[in-house]
Order: structure tokens, then sequence, then C-alpha cells
């Protein structure tokens, strides 16, 4: 499907980079090219960079602007090698090669040079290495570290020379940090295509700014934070919420319970040293509960919830379309959990805000469920109750500071808490995370299902929901359409994925849908037609092609995922990121669902109790609405 | 032997309009290619690339679109020679580039023209207008079947980089003006990623000549490896400045003694991206193997403090770095740095050379030409003036 849409690309040329095409096959004569680095002789296909060809040789060659999910802009200059028969030295990792060549890549020139051009970064960088979020996982230091960087050769600012922008609820700027390799802004405008952000002036007044230099809130920015995951220094980071976090752990009459999403248990492993792809869903909540959090449940109770009430709501627009045939009907319906996605719709498809699923994230749920529910249950004022939610995220930090998520009477959810923020807490609990001992959530949410994990990859939400779809229509089991229940042509990392499931038959209406269908005969035969993807580029791609009436139109329900490969390779995950640190994680998330008892979200049981007990109308209800939907902003691109 | 700065004098004024187009359209591309291959022309901007060569390459590229365009965003300090070619030659540039999309297989011309030469605009509007009313633009030109081939202008907006042909393009297609990667090069991936020749308006202009006159007659002028006349840009302490042509291979000496520059004590040859060539070395040429230009020669008369002139130059690139890579964007104003400090007597001779050692990063390390260029000047003048320029005491200017 990924082939019927065109290339939404913005990016120019100069930035993104552009390569002789790679050759189909490269055992054609002319189709290899034989390169002699630094003595040894390597076959490289014609179009492969110098930087990769060296490390198919092993010799590491140093970058800093280079990144492996961005195009290549060659500008930071810190990959410089010396050719044979070239006056100039060539930027390693943007130089394709077409013909043999001969390269060092550690001369004098090549490492005076570096030197310099290290030395030349760090004079316009301020900050002292100790005080900086980044210390000890900065590429700036690093790379001084490397060549030997003892004294500042053309100075070093003492004194910040411009304001940080701490508008934003979620990304906060601070230029003075900033070494102009530009990654954010290809992560902005050709990773995720907003462009937000984009270099102005020229020569050394040149600088990473936004529209208009407007505070980043009042800019077109998702908060996705990826920007956040690819700045090699601390100019880019999220805003952190810690102290006040701790703050109301060490306040005695505060409640404070945290809820924790799928996606940095499968990746805070990373911060304590361990190799992506190891979760550490259980020996987290040991350690949350040693840091001193009250309560610690499992965001995938919501997930689960979510697909109810998002499911339902489909059922319902289906059931107006095929059956009622009531007006026109805002199809497909997308998918609302990820809060970079949704601002990025209403920015930039505000046309579109119908087809949002109303559904409240599970964030927002649970938040919402926590201080009225939950507080209800256990005799607790909710205004002595903090909510905090620790998600792989930046845009849930914007996300729980919306006016209208306020449904429980007080803020639902108080605080957003990274995967990173989180990692940090627990080293300064001095809290040896891999070491300890397991433990479950707790009551009364106890431990969700494995459909509630997958929320966390890109494909996951749909898996989930088809999962559930598929039980309670067809009224078959999973197992018997997809091996193990595993529905694997919604799973990988494919930029746009497209699955169609014909309903052979329908089965008995379960009780808890009883009040909003009689039967499912409106969708006896029908060919259901999901699509799914991830980053918002991709998500553009879908978008355009809906726009434009193109195969996707006709399409059911549509995940979005505003970041790569889901929240997995959220803003507030573990830095650094690539595809294969993604697919790691993407792992975990599927090893983790396997190894559940229970994988389908109408089969947990702290679901059913809450719409037997709370939710007593079911799914979709005029309580569900008051409690867990939510109405969305036209924002579109007008900025003020 | 230099021709007086009196436009009626150029060789420009000695070719007769249409007959290089006829001569061009009577070959087959491959011979018109060879023709201008032989004549040895090389690129009139300044990096001296081969015209032949570049066409040739842009012609043997595969696709359906292919641009020809002309580099007017002239804006080297001390040049304006492609200012007097708009103004009274840009019939002839324009045939040049008639006859580029000929050699390559292109329909669309666009010429890149100086923000700052936007009052040019009505005349080249005119002359483009009355080229297509006598059939030299638009369908199968001059009778050529299947030739079809016009011209657009484009204005820049004031940016120095947008002289690079990478930046160009960018600016071409609504970026910011910042240079490219190479490779690949515009003659493969140029203006909305198709094939692409950027040449000067002079280039241009010696096509036409070459293809009216013969490269046999343009060969024979100047040197072995410089092949042709030269429009040069004379401007600073002489007596008569102005626009002047010369055989490529002329010494510098004699070039001054023409100019009324006889007691410089050093002339800039190639705008601030050049070379600065002090009195000991006026026995050196103007010619690609040797002192290169694209035509802009600034005279510094006895008087003139080298400092000064350092200075000046250096807040140029500074000013007019792109901003994109390291060593240009950072490098220009630490060099700019250690000139106000020898200003006021404080550079230390240790500090100095860590400048010309960054200088020399720049020159090998910055992603285009402007940057590798730019420490140029201030390499030179610190070569040949370092005692001019050490000799400062604190508090003297």
């Amino acid at each position: 499907m990924a082939d019927n849409v065109r290339d939404t690309s913005r990016a120019p040329v100069s930035q993104a980079g552009h390569f002789i095409a790679p050759v189909e096959d490269d055992t054609l004569i002319g189709g290899r090219v034989t390169l002699t680095i630094d003595g040894q002789e390597v076959k490289v296909p014609l179009g492969t960079t110098i930087l990769d060809a060296a490390k198919k040789v092993g010799i590491r060659i140093p970058t800093l602007c280079a990144h492996p999910d961005l195009c290549s802009a060659g500008l930071c200059r810190v990959c410089v090698v010396e050719v044979e028969g070239m006056r100039t030295l060539q930027a390693s990792c943007a130089y394709p090669v077409s013909q043999p060549m001969k390269i060092h890549t550690h001369t004098r020139k090549v490492r005076q040079a570096r030197r310099h051009i290290v030395d030349l970064m760090l004079s316009q960088h301020y900050g002292e290495c100790y005080a900086c979020v980044r210390n000890n996982n900065c590429e700036l230091q690093s790379l001084a570290k490397e060549y030997g960087v003892d004294f500042f050769r053309f100075g070093h600012p003492d004194k910040p020379m411009c304001e940080k922008d701490e508008s934003s609820h979620s990304v906060i700027r601070d230029m003075n940090k900033c070494v102009m390799c530009r990654r954010c802004v290809r992560t902005c405008i050709d990773l995720q295509e907003v462009g937000a952000l984009e270099a102005v002036g020229r020569g050394d007044k040149t600088k990473i700014s936004t529209f208009m230099d407007k505070p980043l809130a009042d800019v077109v920015c998702i908060n996705c934070g990826q920007c956040i995951n690819r700045c090699p220094t601390g100019a880019l980071r999220a805003n952190d919420p810690t102290d006040e976090v701790w703050a109301a752990i060490d306040d005695p009459t505060k409640h404070v319970v945290i809820q924790t999403a799928p996606a940095p248990r499968a990746a805070i492993g990373e911060c304590f040293g361990q190799e992506p792809g190891h979760a550490l869903t259980f020996e987290m909540n040991t350690a949350l509960k040693l840091c001193g959090f009250d309560k610690v449940f499992d965001t995938n109770f919501t997930a689960d919830l979510t697909i109810f009430e998002e499911g339902a709501e489909l059922l319902l627009r289906l059931q107006d379309a095929l059956k009622t045939k009531k007006g026109p009907v805002a199809l497909p319906q997308f998918t609302s959990c990820s809060p970079g996605w949704v601002k990025y719709l209403e920015h930039f498809y505000p046309e579109y805000i119908p087809n949002l699923s109303s559904a409240k994230s599970p964030q927002q749920m649970f938040g919402a469920i926590i201080k009225t529910y939950y507080a209800q249950l256990n005799k607790i004022d909710p205004k002595d109750i903090v909510t905090v939610a620790l998600m792989p995220c930046s845009a849930k930090k914007f996300e729980c500071n919306r006016p209208e998520m306020t449904d429980s009477g007080f803020k639902d959810v108080d605080y957003g808490l990274t995967t990173r923020e989180l990692a940090k807490m627990i080293h300064e609990a001095g809290i040896d995370l891999p070491k300890m001992a397991k433990s479950d959530f707790d009551d009364p949410f106890g431990t969700a299902t494995g459909s509630g994990v997958i929320f966390g990859t890109t494909g996951g939400v749909m898996e989930a929901a088809l999962r559930t779809v598929i039980e309670l229509v067809v009224g078959i089991k999973v197992e018997n359409l997809f091996e193990h229940a595993d529905i694997i042509p919604l799973r990988g990392m494919d930029g746009v994925k497209y699955v169609e499931l014909k309903i052979p038959s329908v089965g008995e209406v379960p009780a808890i849908l009883k009040p909003l269908f009689e039967s499912w005969d409106f969708l006896n035969g029908v060919t259901v037609k999901v699509a799914v993807a991830h980053g918002t580029a991709n998500a553009k791609k879908v978008m355009e092609d809906i726009k434009n009436g193109g195969p996707l139109a006709g399409c059911h329900f549509i995940e979005f995922m505003g970041c790569p490969g889901g929240c997995i390779g959220g803003g507030g995950q573990p830095i650094p990121t690539s595809q294969t640190i993604r697919e790691a994680r993407s792992k975990a998330i599927y090893d983790e669902d396997s190894a559940y008892a229970v994988r389908k979200s109408h089969e947990n049981p702290a679901v059913l109790k809450i719409y037997t007990e709370w939710l007593t109308e079911g799914p979709c209800s005029h309580k569900s609405h008051e409690l867990l939907h939510t109405h969305y902003t036209p924002r579109g691109k007008f900025i003020a | 032997m230099i021709i007086s700065n009196f436009k009626d004098n150029l060789t420009f004024s000695t070719i007769e309009l249409d007959v290089g187009l006829k001569a061009a359209l009577a070959k087959s591309r491959s011979d018109l290619i060879a023709e201008l291959t032989a004549s040895q022309l090389k690129g009139r901007g300044g990096a001296g690339f081969p015209t032949g060569v570049k066409w040739n390459l842009a012609a043997a590229a595969q696709a359906d679109v292919k641009y020809v365009i002309c580099n007017a965003d002239e804006g080297e300090p001390g040049t304006f020679k492609d200012r007097v070619l708009l103004s009274d030659f840009a019939d002839l540039t324009f045939e040049g580039m008639t006859i580029g999309g000929y050699a390559i297989g292109s329909k669309i011309g666009i010429v890149y023209l100086r923000g700052e030469y936007t009052y040019i605009r009505p005349h080249l509007d005119a002359v483009l207008a009355a080229r297509r009313a006598r059939g030299l633009l638009g369908k199968n030109i001059l009778g050529k079947q299947g030739f079809d081939f016009d011209i657009d202008i484009r204005m820049g907006s004031g940016a120095y980089v947008c002289g690079e042909e990478t930046a160009l393009i960018e600016s071409l297609e609504g970026h910011r003006g910042e240079p490219r990667n190479r490779p690949p090069f515009p003659v493969d991936t140029g203006f909305n990623k198709m094939p692409s020749v950027v040449n000067n308006v002079e280039t241009f202009a010696c096509v036409a000549s070459i293809l009216a006159k013969g490269s046999a007659w343009f060969k024979a002028l100047g040197t072995a490896r410089s092949a042709g006349f030269k429009l040069l840009s004379v401007s600073g302490d002489c007596k008569k400045p102005g626009i002047y042509e010369i055989q490529l291979g002329l010494s510098v000496a004699k070039m001054l003694a023409v100019v009324g520059g006889e007691d410089a004590k050093a002339v800039q040859i190639g705008g601030a991206s050049g070379t600065c060539v002090p009195r000991s070395e006026f026995q050196r040429t103007i010619a690609f193997e040797d002192v290169s230009t694209g035509g802009s020669v600034i005279v510094f008369g006895p008087d003139r403090d080298m400092l000064e002139v350092t200075k000046n130059f250096m807040e140029f690139f500074v000013e007019e770095s792109c901003g994109q890579c390291t060593p240009c964007r950072d490098g220009n104003p630490k060099l700019l740095g250690g000139i106000e400090l020898l200003e006021q007597g404080r550079c230390s001779m240790r500090y100095l050379n860590e400048l010309l050692a960054l200088g020399e990063t720049m020159q090998i390390a910055s992603k285009c030409g402007l940057g590798q260029s730019a420490p140029n000047a201030f390499l030179s003048i610190v070569k040949h003036f370092k005692g001019e320029l050490m000799g400062r005491t604190h508090g003297v200017h």
C-alpha cells in the first residue's frame, strides 16, 4: 500500500542528501566499487557512502550531524576523510562512491580538521557538562574527549547568548548548547514532515528557529520530541517535572499514584547499561515502590478499556454507515491514543477531526478513573491524589495539560514523566533497576492483557482491536485465524501497513454491547479494511491518499502513531534511537505479550468489573462519554 | 594584449549575432560539444571547469527534462563585468544558452539574476521578447524541427553564496540558498533533481563567440592551458578603473601598467575569495594555471592598510557564509576576531599561527567553494604582509 502514496517530503536537497540510486544487482559489472580505506581493500555496492564502507571493514569514522534515521546533510564536517587525488577533504557520511578510491581516515590533515571543528563547536557551546541533562550521553562531549580537547583553543562562552525557550509543556530549547548540526531540523522537516524548526539567518548569525522566532508553544509543533531524541547535545530536552513529582512523594498528605505505559518498560533498561530489547516491567514496579509511589498501576488497563470504548465507537459508526444509513458517517475512524498524532491532525488536517475517535488516550482515561472510581473505592479525596504517568512520550506532557482534560473535576493527570526522567529518579534513589525483585501491579486494576502491552508499538492498537472484534463480532477464537493470536501482517516497521479481513459470519452480540447493538447482521460478509501508519510523515502520506480519494479512503479504521515505530520510539525514550534499537524494543513488547496469560482486551477481568460495577451502562454510554471521551480543537496552521 | 575599457573595442562587439547559433544547429550535438571541447573553453565564473566536459556530461545524462542555467548572480566583491555583458551583450549570452539547450537536449533556460540587478530586468525581458519574435526562442528554433527552447528570468535575493551553483539551484527551488553535497553534480542531479548545466554569463557569451568564429580562433588566444580572452573588472587604487579584456596569460605587472596602477603594493585577484598578489610577485600571470579569477581585480596602492583590507574581506565572509557547515560558519568569525586582535596589537604569534592552521582547515574541510576560499585573502595577506600586520602596537591604527 505504501507504493500507492507519493513522496510528500518538503526537505531541500541540501538537507535531504541525494544519493546514487542503489543498484538492484550489485554483482553485475560496475555494480561494485573497490575502495582502499587505510590500506584495507573493500568492495561495496555503487553508491555506498564512504562512512558505511569504512564500517564494513571495522573502521570507525566520528560523526555528528549524521544520524541513522535522518537524511544526510554532510554539514558538520566532523567525518571528513582524505581521498587521494582530491584537494579537499570529503564528508564521508555524504559521499556516495562511484569509482575506485584510496581513502585515509586519520591523516594529519584529517585529525587537524576534526580537532578544529570540535574546537569551533565548543567555542559556540555554552554550558558546563556536569550541569547538563546529557552529561555522559552527549556526542559533543564524546568528540571532545576523543580528540583530546584539554583547552578551548578558540574560546568558550562564559555567559549565555540567548534565553531558553521553556514555553512548551513538552520540549525545551536551550540554543546556547546548539552546535548547528540541524538534526532537529531534518527530524522535523523530513522524518516527521512537520516543519516547526528551521535554520534562519546567515553566517555566524545562523540559528535554529521557529516561525518568526515565536515560542515553541505558539507554533505548529506537535510535541513529538523526536528532535530531542536526535539532538547530539543538551540543546533540546523534555520539560522535566521530576522535582514536582519528588515533592509530591515527599508530601505525606498526598497519595501519589503512577501509571506506567508499555513502551518505557521495554526501554528503560537502556538507561541502566542493558542492551535494547529487555523489558523490566516487574522490576520497575518494585523500584517505583522503593522510590515512594503509593500505588503503581498499569496503563494497559485503560488500553484495554480503550479497545472497548474506541471499538464500540467504531462499530457504532459502521452501524450508522451500513445499517441505519443516517447521514454522512466519518469513516475511516482514526485512533486517538497518540497525542503527537492528534495535535498533528488538529494542525494539518483539522477538517478530519470528526474521524478522530472521541475516546481519550489510555493515559487520560486512567487519570479520570483514578480521581473518580479509584478515589471513591478507596475513600480518598481526589484533591489529595497526585497522578503521575510514566510515558515514552513528550507529547503526553502537553496532553495532560490540555484544558479539557479535567473531567474528574481535577487535573486528571498531574504530571507526565518520560522514561529518561524516571530513570534519573531511580538513579537518584540509588536503585539498580535490573537487579530489582519482580512485583505485580497494584489492585484494583492489576496486570492487564497482552493486547494492552502491544499498544506500545506500531500496529499494536490495531492488533488489539482486531483480536477483540474477531472474537466479539465473529464469535470465533482469534487463534483460529491467526496462529497464537499473533496478527503478523500488522507488525513490523513498514511505514504504512494495510490489512483486509472479511467477516465470514457473525455471532451473538455480547451482553456488554447489547445497549448499543441488536445484532451484528450489518457486518455479515463485510470486508473490514484497516491500515496502520507510524511517524507523522507516514501519517501525512495516508492523509493525502485519503484526501485524494485513494485506496486508503476506503478504510474503516486506521491506527496512527506520531512517532517512528510507535511509542517505543517516542520522544521520551532513552537516547540514542535507531531502527535497530526500535526493533529490539518492539520485540520486547511482543515477547511480553506472548508471555501474558490473558492476551485479549475483552478478557481483562478488571475492565469487565468496571463495566459491571461503575460504568454499568457499558461502553460509549453517557457516563463513559463524560469521563472517558473528549473533543478536539481545530488549530490549523495559523500562527498568531 | 589589453583592449581598452570602451565596450566597442571588446571582442564580443565583433561577434556577429545568430552566426554561432546557426552554426551550432547545423551540427550534430556530439559535433557541437566536440567543437566546444576543442576550444578548451573553461568556465568564466572563476572555478575554470572545462565547459565542453560539463556539457558532455549533461548531454549524456538520461532524463526527460534538463535545464540550462545562467549564473548571473554576480556577487564577488569587485566584479561587475556580467553587468556590462547583460546590459550590452545580452543577445550573445542568450544565444550561448540556446546553443547549450541544443547541446544537452534541454528546452528550458533560466537566468538567475542578481537581486541588485533588477534594473536590468526590463532590458533583458525586451531582448528575450525580441528573440522570441525573431524565432530565436520558442518552438522549432531557426526552423530546426523539434528544437524548442525558451528562457525565463528568476531573481536572486542578495545572498553571495547563491553564486555557488548548488546553492543557486536550492534558491531556484525556493529553499534557503545553501550548497548541496557533491557528488552528485548538477549535470546529473540539478534543478528539480534533473540534469542541469550552470554556467557564468561570460561563459555563454564565449560559447556563442566560439561557435561563430570557430574553436581554433579561440584556442589560439591565451596560453596552452588557459585558452581565450577574459573580461576583468578593475577597481581600487588605479587611475583607470573599469572593464578590460585581456588574453589569459597576461602578467599582473602589464595589466597594472594599462590600468594605471603601477605603484600598487598588492593586487587582489579573484575578489574576496581570490588571491592577494604582492608587488614581489607581479610577474605572475592571470591564467587558470597561475592566478585564476572570475574577473575581479582590486588594486591596493602604496598607502593602503592591508589589515583594513583583510578585515573588510573577513567581515564580508562572516556575513555571507550560509551558516551551514562548521568550518565556514564558525571559522570566519575566528579569523575576523584575530584581525581585530592584530589591530589592537594584541595577537600573539602563537594564536596567529593557530588561525593560519584554522584557515588551512577551512580551505579543505568546508562544504563548498565559499568556505574553501574564504580564508584565502587572510592567508595570503598574512603571508605577504606579516611585518605590516604584526608591526602594530597597542592603540595605534
